[in-house]
């Protein structure tokens, strides 16, 4: 008890220490650690030569910067928060014009400040005039915060002036320095806006008149309109808390976080737990919200009417919060209705821009290799004593999947460089073709079995399950740090026999293969210790040679299924490691994790090969597309994207979950991705067009499985609610092509037929559902945990 | 938009002066109010922080429940050491205890005997993961894929019962086997059996859709609007498979067999196992059939089985008896009141029994009594006619009153205590009259006894403290002068607890025998062990297996301690203490037996005689005996040494002894 306390109590003692600009030392140390980690990541950024160029699209500028406005570097966050004609200037130069406006407006030098905005060709506020004014006003109203921060800006600004006259530095070095020093000119840097505040009193005043307002419009714009109510709701309470209002902003909070939508409950219960203007700076998830912008989507005519009516009521304050924070996505025609808004929100920065889903996505398959068909040839001829209508239907198959060769949507076959299939490989697609042809046809009358694995005497540790695509072999990670392996066939698990051993072996037998294996050490199942955290993420590779384990400790692990021991451990996430994939065709893999970047790799580099930053929160499951061109994402900031593995691009963002997804699956013909989040909702995406085409309600908790049919006729759901759920996917997507897409708005009316899509329910006594999986027969294998 | 939806989002604080009560833990005294203040918001804020963070390692865990692992590994995300050793996954340790104006958290720490822990068997090493029975699952696979067309269910189903792999569904039907959950919860069988008419709505149940579609009446998706619309109430098949009518063969002949461990553990089955809600309409006709044949031939074991058996049924968590309660209730009530139950009613001991009976159905109209069925008021009704009959034996006359008893507290104060008087006018007519018959004048003395156990804790809350012998003659009449001192007792009682308020909860938290026949579980509106179960007949049994620890897979070796008393003196307290410290150490019996001066009052009812029982080598019984000048040494030593009771009852007078007579029950002379 006295150890829990005092423990408590000195934990408690640091971290308040940690909040005083006094102790710099502790502080500056933190500060460079941050820095080190996105450092690291910042450099291969350049190595591997991404995608640091300035894209136009904001989603792109928000990638490049993410890295850096972590660091807590003063320049670029402030260009981040500029608007983003501004990428013409050099970040250098945008430092330092940043840096001296600041400086003039401290010191309400209002005019010149004009005039060196307009000559330096920066466009801030130059939309509204009158916002300008105000924003003088204000700062004259809160004058004693201005003079609080006023040391700041200038030793911020002779800073930033001596690095630029130290020539043309390493952006990324400088900044570096800058964070080390002190932290506390960037929350102001970032935060500035939030410093032109009137009076706080006046906050509730001003939310409830556009809260009558939007009350009172008319009903086509009032669903539009009522989705301006939570971020500038945030916005205001945040600006509250950084000007020291704690009880205006409690009471501010009390007053209208019930009218909030409900889905964002998560987010306010963080919100609410804020009171300070300390706590602003490190919370995560406030950054996020500060220097990405909410984006909305309104039409054109709801626009005019919300910015007539704040011009008319003078709502300086409103309508700054909305040029500064938000984005408003303006497209012409009909209005949206309540629905058709509820179905894309939810997200923690709003809706997906419509130009973030434009880019072309090579959905189509790759063409399955050549050499399949002459081996296929002389396997059936091989065993010619079966039946030739048999023969015949393997045929058509791969024929069939040759025809799509000339599938417009496909990749080429050498966009990004995929492995030579070995003989094994080819060995195993012939087993693969084989157990196709006997493979069911599943469909709403011909549903699949379910068998069940379960992990008995798990004590609550299972966490992460794989099978092999030929279901032979199950793993399992575990809390305890272990990865097991169990052998599912009477096939028992041996281990390679030692060195000294394979010396004696006769090489040039043909059973080489089998000689090498040791006979002592058959088992049902092995062990594999290397990890010093929960294992989160598991994954076999295609050829059963390898298999991968993410872990808390912050590590993959790539480990050898011939030998049971650890091969490679892939460090740079530094932070828990949430799951990874291998990829259909092997070598590549993918992982993602707490620090919000997935990472690409190649088992042969012990360095990623890809970065993909941009998601706002962790990095919950990580998926690739059947072809292996891309890499979906799947985060607790609520979005799903989509990586394109070539460039490192973020190709789609797909918004409409209400909690963080925890599964992701793409249909066996790579056009669509099936997500499943905490909500209980499975959500079905159109990839080439970039928009929701289903929702399927119906677990009542966290889906941790989601996997298609071999042939992409049925999805499986499995969930920790103990059931595994059947639903008709063919039927989803059929309904759907039906449809006139309106793809060119990005609208969508959801039908609410999730009840005739659920094909079956089936529940576990008490086991959690937590993976499926389709043999190459379509028997639904799933497994988990009993949990007594 | 959503207000009705929202719960508050209030900014919960720490207090401050569990700032100030750790800073001086760790040295820093006297903090300031301003200080302390502002180090709990931040303190707050960092805990909400630092529980956000462990939520995420919960869900990844893919857990319900957040750990204390989940909480270091958030603390590690921050930097920040995390605090090791805390690895307690279920509970949190602590008691909370209050009194004299200071408010205690504690960890609750048994004492423990040194030679307890050398002499039990190691716990079972726990196992490892494991995911056995690969290979025949296997076999099953290759098999599904070949005959699976055929249709051949039933041989699947069966031969897929030994493996742990199991299918959890074959062709969208799920098999009943046991690895899969009863096809119909508590929650429904309850809806079922109270709002029979209540529309299934489609997309609510999706229990109907499966049943729809396993029965093959459903049609491709374009006719799903349909379907919806006229769907009825699926009818349960009253079919059992063949595991399941081997189940119920079993299940019922242990139960009313020879055998008494066979029957603890069906009994424990029964109790226990979550599949049998397809089989309840047989073993309700089981009992009810049972009960009917066996009350004619006398037959009181068996009854008592049958009552057992009702009452394991009651205490299964997965089922709802709601709808067999039309066959349970009358064979309940006839244990209570038929006029004879045993072949000996001088000698038998078929009170127990009715006293057993009488709670089950206190029990039940407690579970089951709603608006519409009104049970309690006809239970009550019936218990109060046939009570008031003049013609009435007193057999039943004593199954009535306990009926009427067990009700609680109300029933006696409203009902029972009005007619003492009268009552206590009959008895005395039989005690102090000429001799009518032997059988007669036990029965009034066990309707005595049995009115003084109820009424005096009823009458200690009622009337004001001063006990006048005469002002109770007065009021009760011929029972006013024994009442008057019971209610005495009572009320020493009642004081003993209010002091003994640490080893009440300690007994609660005993596992509690499952079978106990004259210990009341299920004293329920009187109070947690109020002195109304002190069991005042001269003749009282009370059967506790030992609670079967999972480290013993052999067949338990049931045990029973039997509580004697020579003039209803021993306190129920005394009983349980020993019980519990028999359960806990098998230690205790060495306690020397000194036989010389008891006067074994003792009865056990076990089995329906030696010859049934002699098969069994195991079977240990524990004759408690108490002196008759003892017990008041006894009380007042245990009001010197509260907290230590289980010893010092022990010690004082109280002597334990251990025959290990297989089969024999120990016959009291009476």
């Amino acid at each position: 008890m006295i150890a829990l306390t005092g423990k408590n109590q000195s934990y408690v003692l640091v971290l308040y220490g940690l909040c005083f600009p006094l102790i710099h030392v502790a502080h500056a140390q933190f500060i460079l650690k941050m820095a080190a980690v996105q450092g690291g990541m910042g450099d291969a950024d350049i190595k591997t030569d991404i995608k640091t160029e300035p894209s136009a699209d904001g989603f792109g500028n928000n990638n490049a910067n993410d890295g850096r406005v972590l660091s807590a570097s003063p320049g670029s966050s402030s260009s981040t928060g500029s608007n983003k004609q501004t990428a013409a200037v050099t970040p250098e130069d945008q430092q330092t014009l940043l840096a001296v406006l600041q400086f003039l407006k401290k010191n309400k030098l209002s005019e010149s400040v004009e005039i060196l905005r307009r000559e330096a060709g920066l466009p801030e506020n130059s939309l509204d005039p009158k916002a300008n004014e105000s924003a003088g006003a204000g700062s004259g109203g809160a004058a004693g915060i201005v003079d609080l921060e006023g040391g700041d800006a200038s030793s911020l600004l002779s800073r930033v002036t001596g690095s630029s006259s130290a020539g043309a530095q390493a952006p990324t070095k400088g900044t570096f320095i800058c964070g080390g020093k002190k932290d506390q000119p960037d929350v102001s840097v970032v935060l500035s806006a939030y410093s032109q505040q009137g009076d706080p009193t006046l906050y509730k005043v001003y939310y409830r008149d556009l809260k009558k307002f939007i009350e009172t419009v008319l009903d086509c714009h009032r669903a539009e309109l009522s989705q301006v109510f939570y971020p500038l709701f945030v916005h205001m309470y945040l600006e509250l808390v950084y000007n020291n209002h704690e009880s205006e902003a409690k009471a501010f909070f009390e007053k209208f976080s019930g009218d909030q939508e409900c889905y964002y409950e998560e987010d306010l219960r963080i919100l609410s737990g804020l009171t300070k203007k300390e706590h602003m700076r490190g919370n995560e998830t406030l950054l996020d919200f500060r220097t990405s912008k909410f984006v909305l989507r309104i039409s054109r005519d709801s626009y005019q009417l919300l910015k007539r009516h704040l011009q008319e009521r003078q709502n300086n304050q409103i309508w700054n919060i909305i040029q500064e924070h938000l984005y408003i996505d303006i497209f012409d025609g009909m209005p949206r209705s309540k629905s058709q808004i509820d179905a894309m929100s939810g997200s923690l920065a709003g809706e997906a821009k419509r130009e973030a889903n434009k880019t072309k996505v090579y959905y189509g398959l790759l063409k399955e290799p050549e050499i399949e068909l002459p081996l296929d040839d002389e396997d059936e001829e091989a065993e010619n004593e079966e039946g030739k209508p048999k023969k015949k239907k393997p045929k058509k198959d791969s024929v069939g999947s040759k025809s799509k060769k000339q599938d417009p949507n496909a990749p080429s076959q050498n966009r990004i460089p995929l492995p030579e299939l070995k003989d094994s490989d080819k060995l195993d697609k012939i087993m693969y073709m084989k157990e196709a042809t006997k493979r069911i046809r599943l469909g709403p009358d011909n549903l699949p079995s379910v068998c069940f694995y379960t992990f008995l005497n798990a004590y609550q540790g299972l966490t992460a399950v794989d099978l092999t695509d030929d279901s032979s072999l199950i793993a399992g990670g575990f809390a305890d740090s272990t990865v097991r392996v169990w052998s599912v066939t009477p096939k028992k698990l041996r281990k390679v026999k030692s060195a000294a051993d394979l010396n004696l072996i006769d090489k040039e037998s043909d059973d080489v293969l089998e000689r090498i294996m040791d006979e002592k050490t058959a088992s049902e199942s092995k062990i594999m210790y290397g990890h010093s955290g929960p294992v989160y993420g598991i994954s076999f590779s295609p050829d059963r040679n390898y298999l991968l384990s993410s872990s808390e400790d912050g590590t993959v692990r790539l480990w050898s299924l011939l030998t049971f021991t650890c091969l490679v451990a892939y460090k740079g996430h530094n932070y828990p490691v949430w799951d990874t994939q291998f990829s259909p065709y092997g070598y590549y893999f993918v992982s993602g994790g707490h620090d919000r970047v997935a990472r690409l790799w190649a088992t042969d580099h012990y360095q990623p090969l890809r970065i993909f930053s941009g998601h706002l929160a962790d990095i919950t499951c990580t998926r690739f597309h059947p072809n292996s061109n891309y890499v979906a994402t799947g985060s607790s900031d609520r979005t799903i994207r989509l990586w394109d593995v070539l460039s490192g691009n973020c190709v789609r963002i797909f918004t409409g979950h209400k909690g963080p997804i925890h599964s992701l699956a793409f249909s066996p013909n790579g056009k669509f991705l099936a997500s499943g989040a905490t909500d209980g909702r499975v959500l079905l995406w159109d990839i080439g067009h970039g928009l929701m085409v289903g929702e399927l309600k119906g677990h009542t908790d966290t889906i941790y499985s989601l996997r298609f049919s071999r042939d992409g006729e049925i999805l499986a759901s499995g969930s920790m609610d103990n059931t595994v759920r059947l639903w008709d996917a063919m039927k989803a997507f059929d309904d759907l092509e039906t449809d006139d897409f309106t793809a060119a708005t990005g609208h969508i009316h959801l039908q609410d037929n999730s009840q005739e899509l659920l094909l079956g329910t089936y529940t576990t006594k008490s086991t959690p559902v937590i993976h499926l999986h389709f043999t190459r027969r379509n028997l639904l294998l799933a497994a988990g945990a009993f949990n007594p | 938009m959503a207000e009705e939806r929202r719960q508050k989002h209030c900014s919960v604080v720490l207090p401050t002066e569990s700032m100030k009560a750790m800073a001086e833990s760790v040295g820093v005294g006297q903090l300031q109010e301003d200080s302390c203040v502002a180090l709990s918001e931040e303190v707050s804020y960092r805990i909400k922080e630092i529980a956000q963070d462990a939520l995420k390692f919960m869900h990844h865990g893919k857990r319900r429940k957040l750990t204390t692992s989940d909480i270091d590994n958030a603390l590690k995300l921050k930097n920040v050491e995390p605090l090791y050793g805390f690895q307690s996954q279920e509970f949190i340790p602590f008691r909370f205890a209050s009194g004299g104006g200071r408010e205690l958290h504690f960890y609750e720490e048994k004492e423990a005997d040194l030679s307890d822990i050398i002499n039990t068997p190691l716990p079972r090493v726990p196992l490892d993961v494991s995911l056995k029975g690969n290979q025949s699952q296997y076999i099953y696979f290759l098999f599904f894929c070949i005959f699976f067309s055929n249709g051949i269910f039933n041989f699947y189903s069966v031969l897929v019962c030994s493996s742990p792999a199991h299918w959890l569904s074959i062709e969208g039907m799920q098999p009943a086997i046991p690895e899969n959950p009863p096809p119909a919860t508590k929650e429904q069988q309850k809806a079922e059996s109270t709002e029979p008419l209540k529309v299934v709505k489609p997309g609510q149940e999706e229990e109907g859709t499966i049943q729809g579609k396993s029965q093959g009446t459903t049609t491709p998706d374009g006719k799903g609007k349909e379907k919806g619309l006229i769907r009825l109430k699926p009818r349960s098949t009253h079919e059992l498979s063949v595991e399941q009518q081997l189940y119920y063969k079993e299940i019922t002949e242990a139960c009313v067999g020879s055998c008494e461990a066979k029957r603890a553990e069906a009994l424990q089955s029964i109790a226990t196992d979550p599949g049998l809600y397809q089989m309840l309409p047989r073993f309700s006709t089981f009992i009810s059939e049972g009960v009917r044949v066996n009350v004619v031939q006398n037959n009181l074991a068996l009854l008592i089985y049958l009552m057992r058996m009702v009452k394991a049924l009651m205490d299964n968590p997965t089922l709802y008896l709601e709808k067999y309660l039309h066959e349970l209730i009358p064979a309940v009530v006839t244990c209570i009141v038929s006029k004879q139950l045993c072949l000996r009613p001088d000698v038998d001991n078929h009170w127990a029994l009715r006293d057993f009976a009488a709670r089950l159905m206190a029990q039940s109209c407690k579970t089951f009594s709603t608006t519409t069925n009104n049970i309690q008021s006809r239970i009550t009704k019936t218990f109060t006619k046939s009570w008031l009959d003049d013609k009435t034996q007193w057999t039943t006359r004593y199954g009535c009153i306990a009926g009427l008893a067990e009700l609680g507290s109300d029933v006696i104060k409203t009902l029972i205590i009005p007619r003492l008087a009268v009552e206590g006018a009959r008895i005395k007519a039989v005690m102090e009259g000429p001799v009518v018959s032997n059988i007669d004048k036990i029965g009034a003395e066990h309707v005595q006894s049995l009115l003084l156990k109820h009424c005096a804790s009823v009458i200690a809350k009622l009337r004001p403290q001063p006990d006048n012998v005469d002002q109770y003659r007065t009021d009760y009449g011929y029972l006013g002068p024994m009442l008057c001192s019971h209610v005495m007792k009572a009320r020493t009682q009642a004081a003993l607890q209010a002091q003994q308020v640490n080893r009440t909860t300690l007994t609660i938290t005993q596992p509690r025998p499952t079978l106990s026949v004259s210990q009341s579980g299920l004293s329920g509106s009187s109070g947690p062990r109020t002195p109304s179960i002190i069991k005042v007949p001269s003749s009282l049994t009370l059967m506790s297996p030992r609670p079967g620890t999972p480290s013993q897979p052999s067949p338990p070796a049931t045990k029973y301690i039997v509580m004697a008393t020579s003039a209803g003196a021993a306190s129920t307290q005394q009983v349980i203490t020993l019980s519990s410290s028999q359960s806990a150490s098998p230690v205790t019996s060495t306690v020397p037996s000194a036989t010389s001066t008891l006067q074994p009052l003792v009865k056990l009812e076990s089995g329906s005689g030696a010859g049934l029982t002699a098969s069994r080598p195991l079977q240990k019984y524990i004759v408690v005996s108490l002196p008759s000048s003892a017990s008041s040494s006894l009380e007042t030593k245990s009001s010197v040494l509260p907290t230590s009771i289980s010893s010092s009852s022990l010690d004082g007078g109280m002597k334990l002894e251990r025959s290990e007579s297989p089969g024999a029950s120990t016959q009291s002379p009476h």
